[in-house]
């Protein structure tokens, strides 16, 4: 019975399973090694704007104007054209820019600016007179930022972190389009380009599924940690 | 303990320059309770925050427990800093740590090993009489229960100076008298140099020994509470005194029933205020029976200003001239400062006469 309603409606699906399950595979990869990436970058990058920053513990206008023109820049490059215009890029470090690993590169360029610039907004949410306190008790900016503003901004950190990789499971379906692999070709590939809707349908499914999970974990850290 | 020496604090760019702090020059001694006392905007803070160089001042010299903070390199700021407790009026604790995460944040590197530092954040919490919110999260605590969380920590590393500012400002009434007594106790017990700022002269009468009143980024005014109280010479200061004894409320509210007045012409409308031991002696009594001027009490106001008594009363002197003449001098001589209210009494009599008129 459930096998012949399978037959009928995915009889696509059916056949390439193997694939689908690769294609899922590649897609949880793509977001778990860019997150680490860009995470790491991201935080990075958000922290030096905010102790750079007007009223920050290390202000420096320099570096911060810069960082932030750069960060607006990457960010208003829109993604499918930021791939095609880094293959040069991709191609000098990973040799190749085809595939599920040449896909990692524009997907860390593409990431790592939006997840600084939310980062930044997440750590300014850090109470300033917390910040101001810790001065006066004798911290160093080393100690501020991985004893105050780190702990104390964790609850908007796993906020925007839950919120940049739903994005990001969206940027690597797109680079799915230009042959990065994945759930995106997948749907792309079988399903619109040989009118295998069932194949676009089961590839939509599974990428809710990841953002589902992606969401629900991030809502219960982020009640877990709130006092 | 704290020197400070034509301190200046300018902000803005350098043609627009607004000068926050200007040529303020004060000193604390250890053991002291000093107050800096004004309306906000007057650069109270700014001033407090140029001690442990939140705010580095623009010119001037900055000196604590004999150190010129000015000439220190950023390690050594931070260890000065460590010797220079401080609380806020939003107490600006941690959300993310616990009561003892709290008051052993600045713990760390101290030499302590953990089992003393537990030991440390007991007999802190045990100080401020909070022992049993050990475990709390600040969330869970009222706002006194804060700043005694605060005060703990900022005591963590036996500190020389606690810089409190506005640090009762958020608090109820009778909460703010609570975390006084608790200063009060710790600058009597730890022998610790506390600078208050405050907007509220009712703060400053209650635990300063020593008061310094700011407007428009100087100090106007500066000494012993007892004196400033009893003698104010600036106009400011005699607002703030007023906000605390209340007698210009009273005086206003007795001269808007000038019904209730029975000011007669020759009649003197006066407030009499007195200090210390006179206080104990039978001076209105002595006036009826040596001088027959009778003495009509309005209004009383008594407080105690670093255990010396200051009384102020707003009365109605009514007999002959010259036996007046002879009693004003004789509270002179006990010296009883008097304050003829001409111009209040002058408006009495001719309200009074108005109303015979229509």
């Amino acid at each position: 019975m459930m096998s012949q309603f399978l037959n009928t409606y995915f009889s696509n699906v059916i056949k390439i399973q193997d694939e689908v399950l690769e294609s899922f595979i590649e897609t949880i990869y793509m977001v778990l090694l860019t997150a680490v990436i860009a995470g790491i970058l991201g935080i990075f990058l958000g922290i030096i704007l905010v102790v750079t920053g007007p009223k920050g513990i290390l202000v420096n206008k320099r570096i911060y104007n810069f960082l932030d023109q750069f960060i607006n820049i990457f960010r208003s490059i829109p993604f499918i054209i930021m791939m095609t215009l880094i293959v040069p890029f991709t191609r000098l470090v990973v040799g190749t820019s085809i595939g599920t690993s040449a896909a990692i590169i524009p997907l860390i360029v593409g990431t790592t600016p939006f997840f600084a610039r939310q980062i930044q907004n997440a750590l300014l949410e850090v109470d300033p007179g917390v910040i101001e306190a810790a001065e006066a008790m004798g911290s160093s900016p080393l100690e501020i930022i991985f004893r105050v503003y780190l702990k104390e901004g964790l609850t908007p950190i796993i906020r925007v972190s839950s919120l940049t990789i739903i994005n990001l499971i969206g940027l690597t379906a797109m680079a799915g389009a230009i042959g990065g692999g994945g759930l995106g070709n997948l749907a792309i590939a079988r399903g619109y380009n040989r009118f295998q809707s069932d194949v676009t349908l089961v590839a939509t499914l599974l990428i809710l599924l990841i953002v589902f999970i992606s969401q629900a974990l991030g809502n219960y850290l982020v009640k877990k940690t709130s006092h | 303990m704290i020197t400070l020496k034509d301190i200046g604090v300018t902000f803005g760019s350098a043609n627009a320059p607004i000068k926050a702090v200007e040529e303020v020059s004060l000193s604390v001694d250890k053991g002291d309770v000093y107050g800096i006392v004004g309306y906000s905007g007057a650069g109270k803070s700014t001033l407090v925050r140029t001690i442990n160089l939140l705010q580095r001042p623009t010119s001037g010299k900055v000196v604590v427990a004999g150190q010129d903070m000015l000439a220190l390199k950023p390690s050594e700021l931070r260890a000065a800093r460590k010797k220079i407790g401080m609380i806020f009026q939003h107490f600006n604790l941690m959300d993310s740590r616990t009561v003892a995460g709290n008051i052993a944040y600045p713990l760390r590197k101290s030499g302590l090993s953990k089992a003393d530092i537990q030991q440390k954040v007991a007999d802190l919490l045990e100080l401020v009489g909070l022992s049993d919110k050990i475990n709390a999260f600040p969330s869970q605590l009222s706002g006194g229960q804060k700043q005694r969380v605060a005060i703990a920590r900022a005591l963590a590393n036996d500190p020389d100076v606690l810089l409190c500012d506005e640090a009762t400002s958020a608090l109820d009434p009778k909460t703010t008298l609570s975390i006084l007594s608790l200063l009060k106790e710790l600058n009597e017990r730890l022998s610790l140099t506390i600078v208050i700022i405050t907007h509220e002269m009712q703060v400053v009468k209650e635990i300063c020994n020593k008061v310094a009143v700011m407007e428009n980024g100087h100090v106007v005014e500066d000494g012993n509470l007892v004196s400033i109280f009893t003698q104010p010479k600036e106009r400011i200061t005699k607002e703030f005194i007023n906000t605390a004894t209340h007698v210009d409320q009273a005086l206003e509210k007795i001269l808007s029933h000038p019904t209730l007045l029975n000011l007669q012409g020759d009649d003197t409308l006066a407030n009499i205020s007195y200090v210390g031991s006179n206080t104990s002696e039978p001076l209105i009594a002595t006036l009826s029976s040596q001088f027959h001027v009778s003495t009509n009490i309005l209004y009383g106001n008594v407080e105690i200003l670093q255990e010396t008594p200051v009384g102020n009363l707003l009365v109605i002197l009514s007999g002959e001239p010259a036996q007046k003449q002879k009693a004003l001098s004789y509270l002179a001589s006990k010296n009883v400062a008097v304050d003829i209210l001409t111009s209040q009494s002058e408006k009495v009599i001719q309200f009074r006469q108005k109303q015979k008129i229509s």
